[in-house]
């Protein structure tokens, strides 16, 4: 892998392992703990179909080498767009400001080793021709409108990237990735009477784009958004207090996401600021819940094969039944920490500095059939989907907004509720969780998590879960 | 050594102390992409190409956490091919990256469908005029400078009362940027900015009740910048105001949107006035020109020349000339928020807003704080909103939020974990009043906004 990522991204630019030493060398000259250069080059593509037709369409290229020198807690960094030897040994100089001291720091000799591949080596940027994406949302398109004559507008989105990364640091790492990542989007508006509602559903992962051309996938993808859509003509408006809450399986995991998975990363921890910090060991959820990061699931959205600092992704028990026991961790807070980092160091792109972030989180399967769950509800809300999610990791406090949701009344599915925004506190919710069902299910992949201004994609998933209080804000 | 290559070379220096060198540069290289895109069929075309400086430290708890030094540089070019579009963009300005980059754009042109509505701007609308709107004041300020004054915001906010227990750091930046566009009309705009900030974030208490908040500030001039001391202070105030925070009963209340979180509602109006979601017909506001979407006594104006302006630009993304204009009088909405595409997909005119709106200020009320306080008597302010349940379809608002509960006029206790929700049409229709405190660091600039009533949803008793 490395070989063949290195021939196609730095021999162009006539960077090879002696240049890789010279500027590792350069950096670790002045008291720096750690140093290490990461070279990228994404290439994106997209294509739009609205009003019938495939309008837009775009190719990006983005490429550079992002240097950082890390000194105790403290990190410079630099970048440049260009691979230039010029170019990446200027960072260098820039990255390494971050120490004032003299020394003599000993660069390890630098290997490439071997690592699960948790993806293939297809370059969907690359694959089959332009026409061909086209005409596939052209017929996504027919197939839409031929499900529901209420169908006003239908927004269908395709994109590819394939992302080559080698990173080479002091501590000996020498690696390199080859990512694609391919999404497809499928919106619809639907009209009835003076009302408008949307519907939205999308998937995708680290595959190729012959697998999201695959009639079952997407035909799925359309009937669910016009579904949703059709099910928002007829929702009332939602209830508003503490209630008991249902979640469904797979994509509402986005719970786990904001109120455990951000509090658990390293650096909040390290830093004291998480509502989780110093909690290790502390019962944080019922026994039924045991909520895991795992970057290692077969072409995931969220998976990796290493990290953004070369380090192979692995499964973190986070919460082991209802026990805090882990956090994810990258280099630097790992070193800080004292324990050995977890492979959840990601960054957004060359150009932002790597920290811990999620892979794809979830929670295991538990007993209860899904309809025993709803069954044992007598007034509360069941909440299916969702548009995503915030938290303040300091006090706890996330909130995520239905898109699809229900009411329960003696056991029962009631009529659809209008998106209501529901609002908890992280360090207890988990406590409050009353049946976890054997209904484990990840998300189709459409996760975007977003943390310091960085953007990285991930995925969800739980089993449908019961939450005995939880504030639902509706209006009614 | 050509000029493309010297500019592949320059380094941070250059831009700050030669900004007319790099906007030759940036026109020559916009200049060859329009040419080749012509030479290889295209229409028409128009290139973005811009090019910036990133100077970052921050700190925490006394010791440096991140030095940062960025260069970044950018190009994007969309061509127009018998009403079919294609776009690219590359980081890489090197001539034969560019060539390529075009080429993509045209590849990508022959694989779209035909857009009556696609296409530049009219070329009678493009700026003629190009003037100085006084955003470029350049100051090579060294990373110890920032280091230093990163200190000393920190120490500020750590010093200010004994309750902050913990820091997530103080950063400053100085940024600064030079963008060229052009376009097939022979239309060639450049601007130059400057970008001075500083945040900083504390926390306050222990354990379970640990509480987060910041405050930060953004000018065009260095010396403009908040004295260290009051942001630090200011953060001090704002995270130790949120210690011993509970939820409220559920209810219908009055609620207080201080004005960074007003700022939230005004945009929400803005999207839902915009050409694209009206041509998509997603929006809450369709045919609402001439009707009221805020109280008699408010007006909504933009003023996207406006000097010195955290938004001010002599003309829009598509090259056409930017002017003052009211998007909202006396309550009523005047026009919409279009650029040229979507002006014509709606068969209008566009406003010259693409890319946005440019300052836009909210104009009436002038309330002071304690006097909106007293007009609420009993109610919510709300100081922070979390999470995307606003839908611009149906016009739906449910947030999660936090801030404090008010009684007699008089702010009682801290407030979090509670949701507020309403319907945008009616909570901007009906505003109950506005105050004076505009935030004006922002290119929405709203002051604070109280709403008649809204469903806050808090403890079931």
């Amino acid at each position: 892998m490395y070989q063949q990522v290195s021939d196609q991204l730095l021999a162009p630019a006539g960077l090879g392992r002696s240049e890789i030493d010279l500027a590792l060398n350069r950096l670790l000259t002045r008291g720096i703990d750690f140093g290490e250069l990461y070279f990228q080059r994404r290439v994106r593509e997209g294509w739009m179909l609205e009003d019938g037709s495939v309008k837009n369409g775009s190719w990006d290229v983005d490429q550079g080498v992002g240097v950082r020198a890390v000194a105790g807690a403290g990190t410079g960094f630099a970048y440049a767009d260009s691979l230039a030897l010029p170019a990446l040994l200027d960072a260098a100089d820039s990255a390494r400001a971050i120490s004032r001291q003299a020394g003599d720091g000993k660069v390890l000799t630098v290997h490439a080793h071997p690592y699960p591949l948790r993806y293939s080596e297809v370059d969907p940027t690359a694959e089959g021709e332009s026409a061909t994406r086209v005409d596939l949302l052209r017929t996504i398109d027919a197939y839409v409108r031929s499900l529901d004559a209420r169908v006003n507008q239908v927004t269908v989105s395709l994109s590819a990237s394939h992302d080559q990364v080698v990173i080479a640091a002091t501590d000996g790492t020498l690696a390199a990735d080859q990512r694609p990542l391919v999404r497809l989007d499928i919106r619809v508006l639907m009209e009835e009477g003076e009302r408008r509602e949307q519907g939205f559903s999308g998937g995708g992962g680290r595959f190729g784009l012959a697998e999201l051309a695959d009639s079952d996938t997407w035909q799925n993808h359309a009937r669910e958004a016009v579904r949703q859509a059709a099910i928002n003509l007829g929702a009332e408006p939602a209830p508003a207090g503490f209630m008991t809450v249902v979640l469904g399986a797979g994509w509402p995991g986005v719970l786990l996401h904001e109120a455990v998975g951000h509090g658990l990363e390293g650096d909040f921890n390290r830093k004291g600021i998480s509502a989780f910090s110093g909690r290790v060991g502390e019962q944080v959820a019922t026994e039924e819940c045991t909520v895991v990061d795992d970057g290692t699931l077969d072409r995931r959205r969220g998976s990796l094969s290493i990290d953004d600092e070369g380090t192979p992704s692995g499964c973190t028990t986070l919460i082991e039944n209802g026990r805090l026991v882990g956090f994810m961790q990258d280099k630097l807070n790992a070193r800080l920490m004292g324990v050995e980092p977890t492979g959840n160091g990601r960054r957004e792109s060359f150009a932002h500095l790597p920290m811990p972030r999620m892979t794809n989180t979830y929670m295991l399967p538990g007993q209860h059939d899904p309809g025993e769950i709803i069954a044992s509800v007598d007034d509360g809300v069941y909440a299916v989907n969702f548009n995503g999610g915030q938290v303040d990791i300091t006090s706890g406090k996330f909130v995520f907004a239905a898109s699809e949701a229900y009411r329960i009344k003696n056991g029962k599915l009631g009529p659809a509720i209008k998106g209501a925004t529901l609002i908890g506190n992280g360090p207890d919710v988990l406590t409050r969780v009353g049946m976890v069902g054997n209904d484990l299910e990840l998300d189709t992949g459409v996760g975007v998590c977003g943390k310091e201004g960085q953007s990285v994609p991930v995925g969800v998933g739980q089993p449908t879960l019961r939450i005995d209080g939880l504030t639902v804000g509706g209006t009614s | 050594m050509s000029a493309v290559e010297a500019l592949a070379r320059s380094g941070i220096a250059e831009l700050l102390d030669n900004p007319d060198r790099e906007t030759d540069l940036l026109t020559g290289i916009a200049g060859r992409a329009l040419e080749r895109a012509k030479k290889r069929g295209a229409d028409e075309a128009e290139i973005s190409v811009s090019s910036g400086l990133n100077r970052e430290a921050g700190v925490r708890l006394g010791e440096v956490e991140v030095l940062e030094e960025a260069r970044d540089r950018g190009v994007r070019i969309t061509v127009y091919c018998g009403g079919c579009s294609g776009s690219a963009s590359t980081g890489d300005l090197r001539p034969d990256v560019i060539d390529e980059t075009v080429d993509r754009a045209l590849a990508i042109a022959r694989h779209t469908q035909r857009d009556p509505a696609a296409g530049l701007a009219e070329a009678e609308l493009m700026a003629a005029v190009v003037p100085d709107l006084e955003l470029w004041h350049p100051l090579d300020v060294g990373m110890d400078d920032l280091v230093s004054r990163a200190r000393a915001i920190e120490r500020a906010g750590r010093d200010a009362d004994l309750k902050i227990t913990n820091s997530e750091g103080a950063s400053v930046s100085a940024e600064a940027s030079i963008t060229v566009y052009a376009n097939s009309h022979g239309f060639v705009g450049s601007h130059r900015g400057t970008r001075y900030s500083q945040s900083c974030i504390l926390i306050a208490g222990e354990k379970s009740g640990m509480q987060r908040d910041y405050d930060w500030d953004s000018r065009r001039r260095y010396d403009q910048l908040a004295d260290p001391a009051v942001t630090g202070a200011e953060a001090a105030r704002r995270t130790v105001r949120r210690l011993g925070a509970r939820r409220v009963p559920t209810g219908k209340f009055p609620v207080l949107f201080v004005p960074e979180v007003a700022r939230g509602l005004v945009s929400h109006l803005v999207g839902a006035v915009s050409g694209g979601q009206l041509y998509r017909r997603a929006s809450y506001l369709l045919d609402s020109v001439g009707t009221r979407v805020l109280p008699e006594w408010a007006s909504l104006i933009e003023s996207p020349r406006q000097p010195g302006g955290p938004a001010s630009s002599a003309f829009d993304g598509d090259g056409v000339a930017t002017r003052e204009s009211a998007l909202v009088a006396d309550g009523q909405l005047l026009r919409y928020v279009l650029g040229s595409y979507s002006a014509r997909r709606l068969g209008l005119t566009t406003t010259a807003n693409a890319g946005g709106v440019r300052n836009l200020r909210f104009k009436g009320g002038g309330h002071d704080h304690q006097a909106l306080l007293g007009l609420m008597n009993q109610g919510l302010v709300v100081t922070e909103v979390m999470g995307q349940g606003v839908n611009l379809v149906t016009g739906d608002y449910s947030r999660g939020a936090a801030g404090f509960w008010v009684e007699n006029g008089q702010i009682v206790w801290p407030v979090e974990e509670i949701t507020i929700a309403g319907q945008l049409r009616d909570m901007l229709q009906n505003l109950g009043a506005a105050g004076t405190d505009h935030d004006d660091r922002r290119s929405i600039q709203v002051p604070s906004l109280l709403v008649g009533e809204m469903t806050v949803a808090g403890q079931s008793d």
